[in-house]
C-alpha cells in the first residue's frame, strides 16, 4: 500500500480514471472482493443451503428426458409383456423429479432473495454509517451527487447481480452440467456431438460478452449524460426559461437522445446476433444428433427412447447460455459499482471519535485554543498558530471579510475539523477526547444553509433534541419568533415542508433551523451567518430571542451560555460581550465593542460603514 | 441522480381507462412504423410455426425408425428437414429483429425528445407540482419500457397466444387424451398468471415507493450532513435509515416469495401433466392407440408449448405496465402549455425598458388548469389559497433602479417572476414599454428581461458557459469582454483562480462553490445578458459587507442604462435604488425614495430599519455611503 500507484487508487482517489495501472487495479479488485467476502460471511450457512438446493433441483430437472426415454424403452415393452410396474415407476419417477425440481426452485428463488437482501441491507447501512462518519472536508470535495449515486445506483447494480444473476449462473451451469452428464450416460456419441457444438457456442458467447460489455458501458455513460441533462433542465427550469435556453437545450438533448438511441441499438443488435446464433447452433446440433442417433436406431444399436431423450436434451442444453451471458453483464456492472463503493468505505474520517472518551455530561462552556494552527487537508494554512480563551458564558462576535477565517475558527469549535497543530478544549478537555454524544450535546453550530428534512415543521425543530415534547418545540419556535408564521401554515406545526409546495421562504427556513438550536439547549452555541436571509423585522425578533436565550440556560444553574456569532451584518454585535476582528486568518483586534469603537481601528470603521448602510 | 420519492401525491388514484383506449393513443406515433411491426409479427409467427413443425418431423422419423425395412436415406432426409427448419427458425428470428428493432428505437427517441421539448415549454407552475424524478422516470424508464414492449412484448403476446393455440390443435391431432391432460394444467396457469401479475405489481409498486423514499433519505442525509453533524443526530439518522432499509428488504423478500410461488406453479403444473401424460401415453401406445412417434412428438410439442405458457404471466404483465407507461406519458403530454407565444405578437419599436404592473392579481395553484396534472383534484383543493398579489400597480421608469421591499412572505419574489412570464397574472397586466408581456413573443420578452434568482441555479458546465448563458454572443473576443465585465461587476474575480479558470466545470457535476460564490456567478449571468430590464431577487444576501458594497457600487454604474427591479431585505441593497416600492398586504403601499419612505411610512421603518432606536439618521442619503467610509 505504500507505492504511489496503489495510493493513486486508494479510497475514492482513482474513481474517475478508466485506466488504472495493473498493480492499482489489482488492489482495487482485491478490495472489492474483500468487501464481498465480508458481506457473505454472516450468511455463509444460508449460502451453502441455497447452493445445495440449486444443485439438486437442476439435477432432477435434467433427469426429465432420461425418464421419458426410460418409459418408452423399458416401460412400453414391459407393459406389452403385461407388467405395468415399470410404467408406474417411470411415471412416478417423472412426477417425483418434477415435484423436487419445482419445490427446490421455489426454495432457492426465495432463499436467494433473502440472501441478497440481507447482504444489501448490511452494505446499505455500512455505507450510510460511513458517509455520516466521514468528516466535512471529505464531503466538501466529494460532491453530494456522487455520494448519492454510490448509495443508490451503485447498490442497485449490486442488487441486480445478487438477485437474479447469481441464481441464473449457478442454476444454468448446473443444468448444463447435468444435462451433458445425462446425455453421456444415455449415449456418449451424442454427448460428443453436443460437446462439439459447445465449441462454436463458447466462441459466440465470448464474442457477445466482450462486445456487449463495451456496448453496455457506452450506453451507461450516454444514459448518465442524458439523465444529468434532463434533471438539470427540469430543476433549473426557471433559469432555462428566463435565459431562453430552450432551443439550445433541445438541440443538445436531441444529440444526447441520438447517442443514447445509437448505443441502445448497438447493444440490441449484438443480442440480435447472439440469440439467433444460439438458436442456429442448437438447431444444427439437434439435426446432427438426430442423424447420428437415427442411423444407429436403424442399425438396432440404439433404443428409440434414447434417441428422443438425447434430441430433447440437446435442444434444452443451450437454453441457459443466454441468461449466463446476461449474468456476465450484470457482474461487470456490479463489479464496477463495488469498486467504487469499497473505495468510499476505505476513506478514513479525518475527525475520529476517541477510543477512551473523557466524560463531560455538564459542560460549562469554556472554550480555549492552545497554540492552534489549521489548514484544510494539505492546503495552505488558513489559521496560523494562535491561542485564544473564551470564558464560559461569553458572547463573542467574529467579524471580518469573507475568507478571513471566521468560519474555519468556528468549525474547529464544533469539531467539524481537527486543528493541524495544537488543541481546542472545552472546559479544559481536548475536543478530541470527548465522546460524540457529549460534544454534540455541549456544542451546536447553526450554519447559513438551513437545510430542512422532509417531514413536518415540528419534526424539523425536534431534530434539535431527541424526544422533545410539542410544548418544548413550540416554546423554541416562540423564542425565535417563528411561532406566528408556523401557526399560519395550512396545518400549523404539522405542515409538511417537502421541497415543493411547502413554500417556506429562505428566511423562514433559517428561523426553523434556529429554533432547532434553541431546542438543543447547548452550552456553546455557534451561529455562522445563521440570519443572512432574514428580513429586518425577523432578524430583530431573532436578536431579541437570542439575547434572552444566551442569558440563561434551561436545566442549568442559570449560568449564561457561551456563544460564537459570525455575521456579515453587524447587528449581532450589539449583544456581544467581545468582538474578534479577523484578517487573513489572524485575530487582529480583540476587545469589547465599546473598547474597539473607542480605539478607532478596523472595527470602528466597519461599524461606521454598517451603521450608515442601515438607513 | 437519485429519484425523488413519488412526490406526485396530489394526483391520487388516476381514473382507470380501458386497456385498448390507452394503447390506441400511441396510434399516431406508431402508424408510420406499423407496416414494419406487422412484418415483425409475421416473422415471429413463422418462428413459432417452425418450432412447432420440428416435433412433427420427429414423429415421422421415429415412426419410420420403429417400422421395419426403413432405409438410412429416410433418416438423412428427416435430419435434413430438421436442419432446414432450424436454419429457417434462426433466420426468422433475425428477420423479426431487422423489422422491428430499429424503427422502435427511433420511435422511442422521437417520443423522448418530444416530451423534453414539451416539458421545457410547460409553465413553471407545472414544474412546481412535478418533481424532476417523477418526470425523469417517465422520460427514460417508461419510454424505454414502451419500446421494449412494442418490439418484443406486444409481438410475443400475439405469438404466444398463437403458439399455444396451434400447439393445442397439434397436441389434439397427436392424441386428444394427452392434449386434454396437458391443457388441464395449462389453463389454470394462464388464469393464475393474471392474478399473480396483479399481486406482484402491487408488491413491486410498494417496493418502488420504499426505494424512492430510501433514496430521498439518502439524499437528505448527504445534503443535510452539516445539520446532522452539528446536532449529533448521526445515530438517530442511521437508525431510521436502517429501519427504512429493513422495510425495503422485507418487501423485496415478500416479492421474491410471490415470484417463487409463481415459478412453482408454472413449472410444476405442466411437468405434473407430462408425468401423468407419460403413464397415459405409454398405456395408449402399448394398447396400440398411439404410435411411438406420436408419443415422442407429444413430448416435444408440449416442451415447445410450455415455454409460451410459462411466459404468459410476464407478457400480460408487460402489456399492463406498457399501458401504465402510455397513461403516464400522456399525462405529461396532455398538460396544456398555458404560457405561449401570442398569435399575433407585437414588436415594440424601440426598447426603452419601462416596466409597469397594472392591477396585478396572482396566487399560486389557484386555477385548475395551472399545473395540469391530468385534471386530478388536489386533496382538499376546493378551498383555493388566498391571492398573494391582490392588485399591484407599480411603474418602473426606463433606466430607473427600483427596490422592492416587504416583509417575509409578502410576495416580492412572486411579483418579480411575473415580468419574464414565468407565471401569468390572474387579472391585470404586466407591460413593457406599454405592451402587455402576453403580447410579446416569449423569446423576445425573455431577451428583454433577465433575472437573478434567490435560489441560484447553476448548470453543469464551465463558468464561462454559465455566465454567458443568456448573452447575445457566446464566442469570440466580444463574448470574452462581456464575460470579463460581468464577472468584474459581480465581484466574481475568484472565478479566474479556480483550478481551470473560467473553464472550470461547476454545478452538481462539477466543483462545488460556496453560497456567496454561486450568487455572484448568477448575478454575473444576469448582467451578461445585457437586458433592457434586470430583475434581481435579493442578489447580495450571501455576500459579506465589503463585497456587497463593492458590488453595489459597480452595479450602480452599470445600471444607469438599465431598468432594474431589485428585491431588498436590507438597507444596503436599497442603496442601489433610485426609488423604493413597499409591498404589503398584496398591494404596493407606497413608492418613494428611501428617505421619503423612512420619513412617512411606519411600516417601511419597521421592515427595513435595523436600528433598535428607530430612524435617527434620517438625513443620510443612501448615496452618502461612499463618503461615510
Amino acid at each position: 500500500m505504500s507505492t504511489s500507484t496503489t495510493r493513486a487508487a486508494f479510497g475514492t482517489a482513482g474513481e474517475d480514471s478508466l485506466d488504472l495501472s495493473r498493480e492499482a487495479s489489482r488492489a482495487v479488485r482485491r478490495r472489492s472482493l474483500r468487501l464481498l467476502g465480508e458481506l457473505m460471511g454472516p450468511v455463509r450457512g444460508r449460502l451453502a443451503a441455497t447452493l445445495a438446493m440449486v444443485i439438486v433441483s437442476q439435477a432432477t430437472r435434467a433427469a426429465g428426458p432420461a425418464l421419458i426415454a426410460f418409459g418408452i424403452d423399458r416401460a412400453l415393452p414391459a407393459l406389452a409383456a403385461g407388467d405395468p410396474g415399470v410404467m408406474w415407476l417411470a411415471g412416478g419417477g417423472y412426477l417425483a423429479a418434477a415435484l423436487t425440481t419445482a419445490l427446490l426452485t421455489a426454495g432457492y428463488v426465495t432463499s436467494t432473495a433473502a440472501l441478497s437482501q440481507a447482504m444489501l441491507l448490511d452494505l446499505r447501512v455500512r455505507v450510510f454509517r460511513h458517509t455520516q462518519r466521514l468528516s466535512l472536508d471529505f464531503h466538501e470535495h466529494y460532491t453530494s451527487g456522487r455520494i448519492i449515486s454510490r448509495q443508490t445506483s451503485d447498490l442497485e447494480a449490486l442488487r441486480e447481480l445478487l438477485d437474479t444473476g447469481v441464481g441464473a449462473l449457478a442454476s444454468g451451469l448446473m443444468f448444463m452440467g447435468f444435462t451433458a452428464a445425462a446425455v453421456f450416460f444415455l449415449d456418449w456419441r451424442s454427448g460428443l456431438i453436443m460437446l462439439a457444438a459447445a465449441v462454436p457456442m463458447a466462441v459466440l458467447a465470448r464474442w457477445y460478452q466482450i462486445r456487449s460489455q463495451r456496448a453496455y458501458r457506452a450506453s451507461r455513460v450516454v444514459s448518465a449524460r442524458l439523465i444529468v441533462h434532463f434533471v438539470e433542465t427540469m430543476t433549473g427550469i426557471r433559469a432555462v426559461k428566463a435565459f431562453r435556453r430552450e432551443r439550445d437545450n433541445s438541440a443538445e438533448y436531441g444529440r444526447l437522445a441520438d447517442d443514447f438511441a445509437a448505443a441502445t441499438l448497438r447493444s440490441i443488435q449484438l443480442h440480435g446476433v447472439f440469440q439467433p446464433g444460439l438458436a442456429l447452433i442448437g438447431n444444427v446440433s439437434v439435426a446432427a444428433v438426430l442423424l447420428a442417433a437415427g442411423v444407429r436406431v436403424l442399425e438396432g444399436t440404439l433404443a428409440v427412447g434414447v434417441l428422443l431423450a438425447v434430441v430433447l436434451s440437446t435442444k434444452r442444453f443451450f437454453a441457459p447460455l443466454e441468461q449466463m451471458a446476461m449474468f456476465y453483464n450484470s457482474f461487470q456492472s456490479a463489479q464496477a459499482a463495488l469498486e467504487k463503493v469499497s473505495g468510499l468505505l476505505e476513506e478514513v474520517p479525518s475527525v475520529q471519535p476517541p477510543r477512551d472518551p473523557v466524560p463531560l455530561p455538564r459542560a460549562r462552556g469554556a472554550v480555549a485554543f492552545a497554540s492552534v494552527a489549521f489548514s484544510y487537508g494539505e492546503g495552505p494554512e488558513v489559521l496560523p498558530e494562535f491561542s485564544l480563551a473564551i470564558p464560559a458564558g461569553q458572547t463573542v462576535a467574529l467579524v471580518g471579510a469573507t475568507g478571513a477565517g471566521k468560519s474555519s475558527l468556528a468549525k474547529l469549535v464544533a469539531r467539524f475539523y481537527d486543528p493541524s497543530a495544537g488543541a481546542v478544549t472545552l472546559d479544559g478537555v481536548d475536543l478530541r477526547r470527548l465522546s460524540t454524544h457529549d460534544l454534540r450535546r455541549a456544542v451546536v453550530m447553526v450554519t447559513q444553509e438551513a437545510f430542512l428534512f422532509s417531514g413536518s415543521v415540528a419534526d424539523n425543530i425536534a431534530l434539535g433534541r431527541a424526544g422533545a415534547s410539542r410544548a418544548d418545540i413550540e416554546a423554541a419556535a416562540k423564542a425565535v419568533g417563528a411561532h406566528e408564521f408556523i401557526s399560519a401554515l395550512t396545518e400549523g406545526y404539522d405542515t409538511d415542508v417537502t421541497k415543493r409546495g411547502g413554500r417556506v421562504s429562505a428566511g423562514q427556513r433559517q428561523l426553523i433551523s434556529f429554533a432547532r438550536a434553541v431546542l438543543a439547549d447547548p452550552a456553546v452555541l455557534i451561529l455562522d451567518e445563521a440570519t443572512s436571509s432574514l428580513d429586518v423585522p425577523s432578524e430583530r425578533l431573532v436578536q431579541a430571542g437570542l439575547s434572552r436565550l444566551l442569558s440563561r440556560r434551561a436545566g442549568n444553574d442559570g449560568s449564561r451560555r457561551t456563544a460564537v456569532i459570525i455575521a456579515h451584518r453587524l447587528s449581532s454585535v450589539e449583544i456581544a460581550d467581545r468582538v474578534l476582528v479577523m484578517e487573513a486568518g489572524r485575530v487582529v483586534e480583540d476587545g469589547s465593542p465599546e473598547e474597539l469603537l473607542a480605539r478607532g481601528g478596523r472595527f470602528a470603521a466597519l461599524q461606521a460603514a454598517w451603521r450608515d448602510s442601515l438607513v | 441522480m437519485p429519484q425523488r420519492a413519488p412526490a406526485h401525491a396530489t394526483s391520487g388514484p388516476a381514473p382507470q381507462t380501458p386497456f385498448f383506449r390507452s394503447i390506441s393513443r400511441l396510434g399516431p406515433a406508431v402508424r408510420p412504423i406499423l407496416p414494419r411491426l406487422v412484418a415483425g409479427l409475421a416473422a415471429g409467427l413463422a418462428t413459432s410455426a417452425l418450432a412447432l413443425a420440428i416435433p412433427q418431423v420427429l414423429r415421422a422419423v421415429i415412426d419410420q425408425l420403429v417400422a421395419n425395412g426403413t432405409q438410412p436415406s429416410a433418416v438423412w432426409g428427416a435430419a435434413g428437414v430438421v436442419l432446414l427448419l432450424g436454419v429457417l427458425e434462426a433466420g426468422m428470428m433475425v428477420l423479426r429483429r431487422l423489422f422491428v428493432i430499429e424503427p422502435s428505437v427511433r420511435l422511442e427517441r422521437q417520443m423522448r425528445v418530444a416530451m423534453y421539448g414539451h416539458l421545457q415549454d410547460l409553465p413553471v407552475a407545472f414544474h412546481d407540482r412535478w418533481g424532476s424524478g417523477q418526470l425523469l422516470s417517465r422520460s427514460v424508464a417508461d419510454l424505454g419500457f414502451l419500446r421494449r414492449w412494442l418490439a418484443f412484448g406486444a409481438i410475443f403476446l400475439v405469438v404466444s397466444v398463437s403458439t399455444v393455440a396451434i400447439g393445442a390443435v397439434l397436441l389434439f391431432t397427436l392424441s386428444w387424451q394427452l392434449a386434454l391432460i396437458f391443457l388441464a394444467a395449462a389453463l389454470p396457469i394462464m388464469v393464475y398468471g393474471a392474478v399473480f401479475r396483479r399481486n406482484f405489481s402491487l408488491a413491486t409498486r410498494r417496493s418502488q415507493d420504499l426505494a424512492g423514499d430510501l433514496a430521498t433519505t439518502v439524499e437528505e442525509s448527504v445534503h443535510g450532513i452539516r445539520v446532522l453533524k452539528a446536532f449529533g443526530r448521526g445515530r438517530e439518522a442511521l437508525e431510521s435509515f436502517a429501519e427504512q432499509a429493513d422495510r425495503l428488504r422485507e418487501t423485496e423478500v415478500a416479492k421474491a416469495r410471490h415470484q417463487a410461488v409463481f415459478s412453482l406453479v408454472v413449472t410444476l403444473l405442466p411437468e405434473l401433466a407430462l408425468g401423468v401424460g407419460l403413464v397415459t401415453g405409454i398405456w395408449l401406445t402399448a394398447t396400440g392407440q398411439l404410435s411411438i412417434g406420436s408419443l415422442a412428438a407429444f413430448f416435444a410439442t408440449a416442451a415447445a408449448v410450455a415455454q409460451p405458457v410459462e411466459s404468459s404471466g410476464m407478457l400480460v404483465g408487460m402489456a399492463l405496465t406498457a399501458k401504465t407507461a402510455v397513461d403516464r406519458h400522456f399525462e405529461v403530454m396532455d398538460a396544456a402549455d398555458t404560457i405561449t407565444d401570442p398569435a399575433d405578437p407585437e414588436h415594440p419599436a424601440a426598447t426603452r425598458g419601462a416596466l409597469t404592473f397594472r392591477d396585478v392579481v396572482f396566487g399560486y395553484a389557484r386555477r385548475a388548469g395551472d399545473g395540469a396534472d391530468g385534471g386530478a383534484a388536489r386533496p382538499g383543493g376546493d378551498a383555493a389559497p388566498a391571492a398573494v398579489l391582490a392588485g399591484v400597480t407599480l411603474e418602473v421608469r426606463p433606466g430607473e433602479t427600483m427596490a422592492l421591499v416587504g416583509a417575509t412572505g409578502s410576495g416580492k419574489s412572486t411579483l418579480l417572476q411575473l415580468a419574464p412570464r414565468l407565471y401569468d397574472v390572474e387579472a391585470g397586466s404586466v407591460e413593457i414599454d406599454g405592451v402587455d408581456v402576453r403580447r410579446l413573443p416569449l423569446a423576445e420578452l425573455r431577451r428583454l428581461v433577465a433575472v437573478a434568482f434567490e435560489d441560484t441555479t447553476l448548470f453543469s458546465s464551465s463558468v464561462r458557459d454559465n455566465v454567458l448563458l443568456g448573452a447575445a454572443v457566446r464566442e469570440g473576443p466580444e463574448a470574452e469582454a462581456l464575460l470579463a465585465e460581468a464577472l468584474d461587476i459581480a465581484q466574481a474575480q475568484f472565478a479566474y483562480s479556480l483550478p481551470a479558470g473560467l473553464d472550470t466545470r461547476i454545478g452538481e457535476e462539477g466543483l462545488s462553490l460556496s453560497g456567496g460564490q454561486r450568487q455572484r456567478i448568477a448575478l454575473a449571468r444576469a448582467i451578461a445578458a445585457r437586458p433592457a430590464v434586470l430583475v434581481l431577487d435579493d442578489p447580495l444576501s450571501a455576500l459579506d459587507v465589503a463585497t456587497e458594497e463593492r458590488v453595489t457600487a459597480r452595479l450602480r454604474e452599470a445600471l444607469t442604462e438599465t431598468t432594474a427591479l431589485v428585491v431588498a431585505h436590507r438597507p444596503s441593497t436599497v442603496a442601489l435604488a433610485d426609488r423604493v416600492a413597499l409591498l404589503a398586504g398584496g398591494v404596493i403601499e407606497d413608492v418613494g425614495t428611501h428617505a421619503e419612505l423612512l420619513a412617512r411610512s411606519a411600516h417601511y421603518r419597521w421592515v427595513i430599519a435595523s436600528l433598535p432606536e428607530g430612524p435617527r439618521n434620517l438625513d443620510t442619503e443612501p448615496g452618502d455611503l461612499e463618503e461615510a467610509r
